[in-house]
């Protein structure tokens, strides 16, 4: 016997809900595969620190989301038994780890975004989404900063660490686009004050980063062709290993309460 | 720097060694604490260096079982308490080392020597975790048999060991009510979750048992590292207490004790039948179900890093080397 997957009613708060809350689940899932593997100690720490503060900002996010659903959803059943289909991340945080390089180039240009969204987002008319905001700011703001110092030291390190880290810029560039798209029910929450515009993010989201690669003699890809999809439950097929993982539990036992 | 100047080789005769040594042995007995910069014998020093970096090294593989279940663990706030749990022990790990090196160890040639197979980690985490139910007893019996070992520990005469299991103990704590409430939560559960948890119990309890090593009679270390009071327990005194405290514990759970020779006597102790030491010395030997998968996990994640900690030192090189020419400019 296995759990079937949920079904939510995504009205524009929900959904716009549960996009944010499943890039923090995605993204801290795969910082925690770090855990016991990192290159030093000290990055075993902060890895798992990192996750842990993304799957916090995923609760908070996945309890509002079931709330506002007013169903009998709650944050797990979201979390666990939604497919593939129903995730609404971003390509980027669902990339995997790869070497360490990829893992911090990722973590800077999600970070970099994050924490610029959610300064913004610490306006929001909705009071509990700029009381998350306000928490999740503090933490992106630290993440930032060590996704940076990493980027530096890599691509100003040995010759091998410079191409892994220009390889990872490189492989990753195209899934940046997405963080700043929008759609119509994402445009009325923001017509409403509840959500901040993302696209008015990107000339500073590129000045950090510029700034970053320039400190880390990194070279910025000039393609500006992106990927998208997530948003609407298009994701690569590393999303589906992913939740294969992560859902094990919740699927092979119906109803039960851990 | 005085981590180095503690390898130098101690000077003076054999003659002002007796003194000092008995000087020292004085302090101990007075229940002083033996502080980095004090004269020590050099075999006291050795003991420390030897268990202070095995228990860093048991802190270290002993992620590895528990974190093969964060990525699956059955519930968001479940997962964040594994994550804390595992992060808390390579924080222990980290702790550890710097113990161990204020008796002049570096962690760099440490950790080598787990990775070469050389240096020992405890026994415990040379088995498999297979189902979710085995975090509930790792945390519930593993971490409660550490906590029986290392109490004692905050007393050790070594301060700066003694200190850093002052607060290994208060998280190690936490950790063991966490899982506990985890095999209280899956004996509630349905009939699947209680047979899990029973399963995992079953699997368990003899090599936790071993946790406390060899029986008294055959232990190798005990005698000097009691006079010195780095020990203040005996083996078997310390695997007794640890029953003691465990089996009402289980059968609050409804759990049956794997052992069907386990029985209370007058004194109302709970006495276990015969453990089987071969599979402990097999597991030492290197022949438990995971030795070679922790080792193997541990020297892919080092090797796999070196390009890492290339990098961060050439980097800093760098910095430094241009500050000082700006410095010159």
């Amino acid at each position: 016997m296995t759990a079937p997957s949920i079904t939510v009613s995504e009205t524009p708060l929900v959904l716009y809900t549960l996009r944010r809350a499943d890039d923090a689940l995605i993204l801290g899932h795969r910082l925690s595969e770090w855990c016991g593997h990192a290159p030093v100690l000290e990055e075993d720490m902060a890895l798992s620190n990192m996750a842990l503060d993304l799957i916090g900002q995923a609760r908070e996010l996945y309890g509002y989301a079931a709330k506002v659903e007013g169903r009998d959803n709650d944050e797990d059943k979201l979390a666990y038994l939604r497919d593939v289909r129903q995730y609404r991340n971003l390509l980027l945080v669902e990339r995997p780890n790869g070497d360490f390089a990829q893992t911090m180039v990722r973590q800077l240009f999600y970070a970099a975004f994050a924490d610029l969204y959610w300064r913004g987002m610490m306006g929001s008319t909705d009071a509990t989404l700029a009381a998350v905001a306000a928490k999740s700011e503090k933490e992106c703001a630290y993440h930032l900063r060590h996704a940076s110092e990493w980027v530096i030291r890599l691509g100003d390190g040995t010759d091998e660490s410079h191409r892994r880290a220009q390889a990872a810029v490189d492989d990753l560039w195209a899934y940046t686009g997405e963080m700043f798209n929008i759609d119509d029910s994402e445009r009325s929450l923001i017509d409403a004050g509840i959500a901040i515009d993302p696209t008015m993010l990107l000339p500073e989201w590129l000045s950090i980063v510029s700034h970053v690669a320039r400190e880390a003699t990194l070279t910025l890809p000039e393609n500006d062709w992106m990927q998208r999809g997530g948003r609407d439950g298009r994701h690569s097929e590393h999303l589906g290993h992913l939740l294969s993982e992560l859902q094990y539990m919740q699927r092979s036992f119906p109803g039960a309460t851990w | 720097m005085y981590t180095q100047a503690l390898n130098s080789p101690e000077e003076g005769s054999h003659a002002e060694d007796a003194v000092r040594a008995s000087r020292f042995q004085a302090r101990i007995d007075a229940e002083e604490r033996i502080e980095p910069n004090a004269w020590m014998p050099a075999a006291y020093r050795k003991t420390l260096v030897r268990q202070i970096s095995q228990h860093a090294h048991s802190e270290i593989v002993g992620m590895l079982p528990e974190g093969n279940w964060i990525t699956r663990a059955p519930s968001l706030r479940r997962k964040a308490a594994l994550l804390a749990k595992v992060q808390d022990e390579c924080g222990h790990g980290l702790y550890l080392y710097a113990a161990a090196e204020t008796l002049g160890a570096s962690r760099e040639e440490l950790v080598d020597a787990m990775l070469a197979g050389k240096a020992k980690y405890s026994s415990i985490f040379n088995y498999p975790t297979l189902t979710w139910a085995d975090i509930g007893v790792i945390g519930w019996l593993v971490d409660g048999a550490a906590i029986m070992n290392q109490i004692p520990l905050c007393r050790c005469s070594y301060g700066p060991y003694a200190r850093a299991m002052i607060r290994v103990c208060k998280e190690e704590s936490f950790h063991q009510r966490q899982g506990y409430e985890i095999m209280l939560t899956l004996c509630r559960g349905t009939a699947e979750q209680k047979a899990m948890a029973q399963e995992a119990l079953n699997r368990w309890w003899w090599p936790v048992l071993m946790m406390f090593g060899p029986p008294d009679q055959a232990s190798q270390h005990s005698d000097a590292s009691t006079k010195w009071k780095i020990k203040r327990f005996s083996n078997d005194e310390l695997r007794q207490k640890f029953i003691d405290a465990t089996v009402p514990q289980a059968q609050y759970l409804g759990l049956t004790m794997p052992d069907p020779e386990m029985k209370q006597d007058e004194q109302g102790h709970w006495r276990h039948g015969p453990i089987d030491w071969n599979e402990f010395k097999q597991v030492l030997a290197g022949n438990g179900p995971c030795n070679r998968d922790r080792l193997a996990a541990r020297r892919k994640a080092h090797a796999d890093g070196a390009w890492v900690r290339d990098a961060a030192a050439a980097y800093a090189e760098k910095r430094a080397r241009r500050q000082m020419a700006q410095a010159a400019e």
